[in-house]
């Protein structure tokens, strides 16, 4: 009647009764334990696991302000003033969602800034790259989602723009706008829908995250030199040196954002949220969150309806073809001369066209904010294929090891 | 030959299956989706009625008919030669002020500009006009001039008239 033996693989029996029944305990082990960190890993490769901290923070947080929020149009502005005011702490999870939400964007910009200077995007990266960008694209639909919910003038408006960009498209718009909203202008079916799409997705960008992290452990983390790994004496383990290099990290995160939470909570919010929400009244200047203005920016630069929310959109997508733009065999941009200053401007040029996104669009605004897309534009459709025509990389270390045998002469 | 026979089958059981299956998730996707349209009470159509008759010219009020602001202005003989005489050749959305308003003294539309959505400026004194008298969208720039025709500005087509009656010289319905 008795199965196989069971293995003694641990002292522990409890561990052992686990593993022979669900093996996780041998797959956490191989994958957060004796996985292998090439060792010239820099601290941007701490802002994954950042990010997915960040994400849990806002997935327990967000729960328990959905315990007192009610997403009624008429309820809404006045159950997140209760929260702030009468519910236990009720100030301190909101701020903590509030700037946690900023934050998660800060640390998934700069995560996404590693990955593009050190060409983990490439071979055989891509799809890791794509599922990314799948990510960054929930995020947005998310927070601006989350956005609505305090149902103030910004929230009001900021949600009638934004799916005012739909009734651009020709012919079925109008309908898709409508139907998006369940009403003819943003009411209380679409503060409701908002709240339910707004509680789910973070689950769902919680399982795209976990298909994005098994598909970087499959073929190992890209490093700073972007060369592949040669030998274990190229590596150290994830345990010990990765965990506490990434646990350093998320103390210096903590004090971070925890002194935006409780010395300048609102740093990042938008006064004329804190009116509540009226459909005959437009704040003088609607401004996104500043996490989205560089597209907003780019929305507001081109003087045709249809033409700014394509390029828009574009301008997001174009990211899922960056691996295959790149026509370069190097990958980090320290051995690459001239498309590193390039990699820097657009940097630069994305910060900008954030800038000029959160201010009027007129005069010298649209004009910076037009030479921002040109250059947005060009940088992966010119720039990035064709700058190996005349880019010479420099020679590549032959291994992780030997960069740091170099340095010893 | 057996064999062959007996694989053509295996594979229009499998085709069949699949088909089926999927006409049958697709008919069950349909009421979900048509779930998040427009409720039957949402849809069925409101009217306002408006009191007009202690608007003086030059003065616009706003009113609000099912969740839309409705801008109602009683225009000034300036205002009405502005929109009469525009060259159509110089519009972005050509229509002739004589189909926009029923009496030339008042104009009646819907407030939302036609780019994003937003609610224009123009309807108190002291708000900005745009360029051609009219109103102007703070948000993105639209200038739409005194029959609501857009003039500049991103916005695709002009304010909307909506459905609207004389019931006498003092009260418009809306809807």
């Amino acid at each position: 009647m008795s199965g196989p033996a069971e293995p003694k693989k641990y002292k522990n029996p409890v561990l052992n009764w686990i593993e022979f029944r669900l093996p996780i305990i041998s797959y956490f082990e191989r994958e957060y334990g004796d996985y292998p960190m090439p060792k010239n890993c820099n601290y941007f490769w701490s802002f994954g696991a950042l990010a997915t901290i960040i994400l849990v923070v806002m997935i327990v947080s967000g729960i328990f302000l959905a315990m007192n929020y009610t997403p009624h149009t008429d309820m809404a502005f006045d159950s997140v003033e209760r929260i702030m005011r009468d519910v236990n702490y009720g100030w301190l999870l909101r701020y903590i969602h509030s700037n946690g939400a900023a934050f998660f964007f800060i640390v998934i910009y700069i995560h996404i800034l590693r990955g593009m200077y050190y060409g983990s995007y490439k071979y055989p990266r891509e799809l890791n790259w794509i599922l990314g960008v799948f990510i960054y694209l929930l995020m947005m639909a998310t927070s601006f989602l989350g956005y609505t919910l305090p149902w103030g003038q910004m929230s009001y408006w900021g949600a009638t723009v934004i799916t005012n960009l739909f009734s651009a498209i020709p012919i079925i718009g109008e309908g898709l706008k409508t139907w998006l909203l369940g009403d003819y202008t943003v009411g209380n079916a679409t503060l409701n829908r908002f709240f339910a799409l707004h509680y789910v997705l973070p689950f769902v960008i919680f399982g795209v995250v976990a298909l994005h992290v098994a598909a970087v452990h499959v073929h190992g983390s890209n490093n700073p030199a972007g060369i592949d790994i040669k030998s274990k004496g190229d590596t150290v383990t994830f345990f010990p040196y990765m965990l506490f290099k990434d646990a350093l990290a998320v103390c210096a995160f903590g004090v971070l954002i925890s002194a935006v939470i409780f010395f300048g909570p609102n740093l990042m919010a938008e006064v004329d949220n804190y009116i509540p929400a009226d459909p005959l009244v437009t704040p003088a200047h609607i401004v996104p969150n500043w996490y989205l203005a560089p597209f907003y920016a780019i929305l507001r630069a081109v003087p045709d309806k249809l033409g700014g929310v394509l390029l828009m959109f574009g301008a997001i997508a174009i990211l899922f073809f960056l691996p295959w733009l790149d026509r370069s065999k190097v990958r980090s941009c320290n051995y690459r001369p001239m498309y590193k200053w390039f990699m820097m401007l657009f940097f630069v040029n994305f910060f900008i066209l954030g800038y000029v996104g959160l201010k009027p669009a007129e005069g010298l605004y649209l004009l910076i904010a037009r030479l921002g897309l040109i250059y947005y534009f060009g940088f992966f459709l010119i720039i990035t294929p064709f700058i190996n025509w005349i880019e010479k990389p420099k020679t590549l270390p032959a291994s992780i090891s030997d960069i740091y045998l170099g340095m010893n002469k | 030959m057996a064999e062959v026979k007996n694989n053509k089958r295996r594979s229009f059981l499998q085709l069949s299956t699949i088909s089926l299956g999927a006409v049958g998730t697709a008919a069950f996707i349909w009421p979900f989706l048509k779930s998040m349209n427009p409720a039957e009470d949402t849809l069925a159509l409101g009217s306002t009625e408006v009191n007009i008759a202690d608007i003086e010219e030059g003065q616009g009020i706003t009113v609000k008919w099912r969740g839309k602001p409705v801008f109602i202005r009683k225009r000034t003989q300036q205002e009405i030669s502005e929109a009469k005489t525009v060259n159509l050749e110089d519009l972005k959305d050509p229509a002739i002020d004589d189909d926009r308003v029923k009496k030339d003294e008042w104009l009646v539309l819907v407030g939302i500009c036609t780019h994003l959505g937003c609610v224009p400026l123009g309807q108190k004194i002291t708000d900005m006009k745009g360029e051609y008298n009219g109103w102007y969208c703070p948000c993105h720039g639209s200038h739409y001039d005194s029959s609501g025709r857009i003039r500049k500005g991103p916005a695709p087509t002009n304010l909307a008239v909506p459905p609207y009656s004389f019931i006498n010289d003092t009260t418009i319905k809306i809807g």
